[in-house]
């Protein structure tokens, strides 16, 4: 099928043939893998330099253990501290294939479970990898400090966790982020004290240097004095996490951004699937126009909590208690009666939407459903439900001024994580050599969807055990030349962040940063959410350029940049976010199949069932920036299986 | 609601700061404390005056970024985070004071930010367990008692916000430090370098000009993430024992 419409937005280049994985029983790659790469001379170490941008979980982890092993590290954050990433807010807790209960887990099933539960939209090497190297993460973890939830005689607990069968998820209360995140933080100011890692907090990247085709640094600007600084280094890390903040409400926290990645996109570093976003069933609802981000609830609740909207629209705004059980809609039972309330994530958000579209949605501006404890209150108990939810009954209570013992909660989906990112090959090298892409920051792992519980393993895996191994046959490769602050590249790119930073605050408009944000985030909510198609994202596309123009003429940022400036610092993030924004619409409308998190209305089943169409589409796509006025360039990586079998997923 | 904020104003760590009034005819309880100050905010950059410079980041009360003083009580009336504190805590017609973290070690950098560093360089110090990726033993060949592993969960949940230092009449971390001693000294994985991380961590605190604790307890009560004062008697008997060992 030909479309000239949408070919006219992006053109198609060169597949991708290598992805530099190993060949062979896929439990060998790995190994084989390390193996091969090469080794650098312990005394050689200090005389390399690497710079690691993000310190969450992947980019802490990294920063740590290549500081251990000798190498010269300079890390950024735009935190205060590296404590502070965003890693800190995960909650439910972190897959590792240990099998300490004996329940049939392996390293191959949770290998099976993660490109499953991707829509075999992952690669196998990687994703064996990552399973393998799971239970490694845990022994770390322990032998840090960080304090898992135990059994009484001691054993480290598991629980099972985003409707797998097995019991692998490793956690630490609600907070398992958080102490996994504290835990690579303190291995990371260990080597900050012996002197192995600079740390360079509140500097936020906003560039990438390119020399002779290598990444050698990074331009930053220092968010206290606003001085524009010039990094130098002989391999660059961006570990700087996942941007759903392009749709201006998410779970993210405020700063999250994408401008580190992106201005590497547009240096040459291909994009991934920058359409792949995972949207939250469980999050506490839009309150109000005043809304500044979006919480989310643990999807544990729905192990007991009973999902429905009433039967009728003109019940919706009625208090729910006095809607008798036969004016009620239990409608993830209804459609999914084998799986019920514990679908997966992408298809119980598509659920609700559908539901509050018919108008049959609860609360403010009817964008919400019913999250139901009665029941199992009445059955075991207050008591044991606020021991199994009690934190998050609170925080709840407190967020919305309604007690869920009393009243049903109201949830809805919300944008949550980005499976895309800047695509990398085995060893997580971007298409820019010596720029290596680690944690959310990259697409490797989990396809089209991803499980719960995956992404600490991935950030940790990545940053502890895979990139260590991988940069060093890099750095080996090497010595690469001398670059100095007074190579062409190095002033270019540092005069296109100052001269950036200046039309900001020459721009006399008069429109303010985050009015142009919430507009974005409208577009892309709307045309590029939970369900897409082909003329919303056409609209999408045409509003997102129309945007843009204007930001760039009407956009106001008061101040100056000798200072802390929180506008301007925002005015940067959002200029990146409505090219990014442009770019995933283009993806999600090239791909034209219905795959995990990405559903497309023209792909699906008789039933209204997202379909995948994998002879068309069993591959990854990769951006290449084309320039100011041209259109992408698409390159296709193909996702080859060969142990696993491709199904379509069923819940019914 | 209306509401009339008094707002502590400082363009950079060098200049002076004083506190400087507004007005917000339209505020909903269901707002957070810092959706109040975005709206406002909006507001003043609308009319061309600069922004409320202040720090948040997860905004859902784990990350420790945000903290202020509101009415002379760091994260305001309730024991939160100031980014989970919500308008309905304060009343129609009500004045709010907001001042950043007052303590010698945390200087103004503007308007409501304060620099935090000196708590880094106190896990610098000794807040870790000397232990190389790649080295570590099997997670189950070492056991640790529920109540141990409990312990230290519990105190390993400080979000190193300051509030504790904020709240204290003599500007002590001791809260911060004592959280840190605890967690690590509840688990086997902490005890070989127990002895040396108190007084290390000590040493550093106290360079960094933080004072010293006379048990007022304020930084408990001050404290979102409800870490118990008895950490600082497990920091003293730490820091006694250490020191008959002759650390
Ligand atoms: C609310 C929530 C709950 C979650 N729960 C779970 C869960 O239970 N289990 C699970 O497995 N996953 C969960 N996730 C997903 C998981 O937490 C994240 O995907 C993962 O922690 C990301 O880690 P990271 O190291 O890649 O990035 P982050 O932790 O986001 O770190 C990014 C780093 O980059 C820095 N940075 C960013 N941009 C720049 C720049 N331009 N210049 C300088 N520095 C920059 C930041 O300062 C930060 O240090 C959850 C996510 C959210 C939002
Ligand atoms: S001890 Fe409490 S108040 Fe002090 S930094 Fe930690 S969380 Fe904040
Ligand atoms: S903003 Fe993270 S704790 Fe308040």
């Amino acid at each position: 099928m030909t479309d000239d419409l949408i070919d006219g937005l992006y053109r198609e280049g060169a597949p991708i043939r290598d992805t530099k994985a190993p060949s062979g029983p896929i439990e060998q790659r790995w190994s084989k893998r390390q193996f091969e790469a090469k080794l650098v001379n312990p005394a050689n170490r200090r005389k390399l330099s690497v710079i690691v941008v993000g310190t969450g979980l992947a980019g802490g982890a990294a920063a740590a253990t290549l500081g251990e092993q000798g190498y010269q590290v300079s890390a950024f954050c735009y935190q205060d501290s590296p404590r502070r990433a965003h890693s800190i807010a995960a909650q439910g807790g972190m897959n590792a294939a240990k099998n300490y209960k004996g329940d049939g887990d392996s390293v191959y099933r949770l290998f099976y479970d993660t490109v499953k539960g991707g829509d075999y939209r992952a690669r196998e090497s990687n994703v064996y990898r990552l399973a393998e190297v799971s239970s490694n993460i845990i022994d770390q973890c322990v032998a840090q400090g960080v304090p898992f939830a135990r059994e009484y005689g001691g054993l480290l607990d598991n629980r099972s966790f985003g409707g797998v069968q097995v019991s692998r998820t490793f956690y630490a209360r609600g907070q398992t982020g958080q102490q996994l995140l504290i835990g690579a933080y303190q291995a990371l100011q260990r080597q900050v004290a012996e002197g192995t890692v600079t740390m360079y907090s509140r500097h936020e990247m906003l560039e990438l240097i390119v020399v002779d085709g290598r990444a050698r640094g990074i331009i930053v600007r220092d968010m206290v004095s606003g001085e524009v600084e010039t990094h130098l280094a002989d391999a660059v890390v961006l570990a700087t996490g996942g941007y759903g903040n392009v749709f201006f409400l998410s779970t993210n926290a405020m700063g999250c951004n994408v401008t580190a990645t992106w201005r590497a996109h547009r240096k040459g570093a291909y994009f991934g699937n920058p359409c792949f976003t995972q949207i939250h069933p469980t999050c506490i609802p839009v309150a109000g126009e005043h809304q500044s981000k979006l919480t989310l609830m643990s999807e544990s609740l729905r192990n007991d909590g009973r999902i429905w909207v009433p039967k009728k629209a003109e019940d919706r705004n009625k208090d729910p208690r006095q809607i008798p059980e036969e004016d009620r809609d239990y409608y993830l039972e209804r459609i999914y009666p084998a799986f019920g309330n514990l679908v997966p994530r992408d298809i119980a958000s598509r659920a609700a939407k559908y539901q509050c579209d018919a108008g049959k949605g609860v609360g403010p501006g009817g964008l919400g459903v019913y999250l139901d404890f009665s029941e199992v209150i009445g059955r075991v108990g207050r008591d044991t439900v606020s021991a199994r939810y009690g934190n998050l009954f609170d925080m709840y209570k407190q967020i919305t001024g309604e007690d869920p013992y009393e009243v049903p909660m109201r949830i809805y989906p919300a944008v949550h994580y980005t499976m895309g990112g800047l695509w990398v090959d085995y060893d997580l090298q971007s298409s820019i050599p010596g720029l290596f892409v680690a944690g959310e920051a990259n697409f490797s792992d989990h396809g089209a969807n991803r499980l719960g519980a995956s992404a600490l393993m991935q950030g940790l895996s990545d940053g502890y055990f895979v990139l260590p191994n991988t940069i060093r046959d890099y750095l080996a490769s090497g010595p690469y030349p001398a670059v100095d602050e007074s190579a062409p590249e190095v002033v270019e790119a540092k005069k296109s962040v100052t001269s950036r930073i200046e039309q900001f605050l020459n721009s006399k408009g008069t429109r303010t940063v985050d009015s142009y944000h919430r507009e974005l985030g409208h577009i892309m909510w709307e045309y590029c959410g939970m369900s897409r198609n082909r003329e919303g994202l056409l609209t999408a596309v045409d509003r997102i350029r129309t945007l843009r123009k204007e930001y760039w003429s009407n956009v106001k940022v008061l101040g100056e940049n000798e200072q802390i400036n929180q506008s301007l610092e925002r005015a940067g993030r959002v200029a990146d976010f409505l090219e990014l924004g442009e770019l995933m619409c283009i993806d999600a409308l090239h791909r034209r199949e219905s795959c995990g998190g990405h559903f497309r209305e023209e792909s699906q089943t008789e039933d209204g069932e997202a379909e995948r169409r994998d002879e068309e589409f069993a591959y990854a796509a990769a951006w290449e920036w084309g320039g100011e006025d041209s259109s992408p360039v698409l390159h296709k990586e193909d996702l080859v299986y060969e142990f696993i079998e491709l199904k379509q997923r069923s819940y019914k | 609601m209306k509401i009339t904020v008094k707002v502590w104003r400082q363009t950079g760590p060098e200049a002076p700061g004083k506190l400087v009034s507004y007005q917000l005819d339209d505020v909903s309880p269901d707002m957070s404390f810092l959706e109040m100050l975005d709206v406002l905010n909006e507001n003043l950059a609308t009319s061309g005056e600069e922004p409320i410079a202040f720090d948040s980041d997860c905004r859902e009360g784990i990350c420790g970024m945000c903290g202020l003083m509101i009415n002379g009580s760091a994260h305001g009336p309730l024991r939160t985070t100031t980014c989970q504190l919500h308008m309905r805590s304060f009343s129609d017609g009500e004045t709010i004071t907001i001042e950043p973290w007052r303590a010698e070690p945390f200087k103004v950098l503007r308007d409501l930010i304060v620099d935090r560093g000196a708590f880094d360089r106190i896990i610098s110090a000794g807040g870790f367990v000397s232990v190389n990726t790649g080295s570590a033993p099997e997670a189950h060949s070492t056991l640790v008692p529920k109540v141990n592993a409990d312990r230290a969960f519990d105190t390993a949940a400080c979000i190193g916000c300051g509030a504790c230092v904020a709240a204290c009449p003599n500007a002590a971390a001791m809260l911060f430090l004592g959280a840190k001693v605890t967690h690590l000294g509840e688990l086997p994985q902490g005890q070989p370098e127990r002895d040396s991380r108190v007084v290390k961590m000590l040493n550093q605190h106290d360079h960094e000009g933080f004072g010293g604790c006379t048990n007022v307890g304020a930084c408990a009560d001050a404290c979102p993430k409800e870490i118990p004062l008895d950490v600082i008697s497990q920091l003293n008997q730490d820091l006694r024992r250490a020191m008959v060992k002759g650390y």
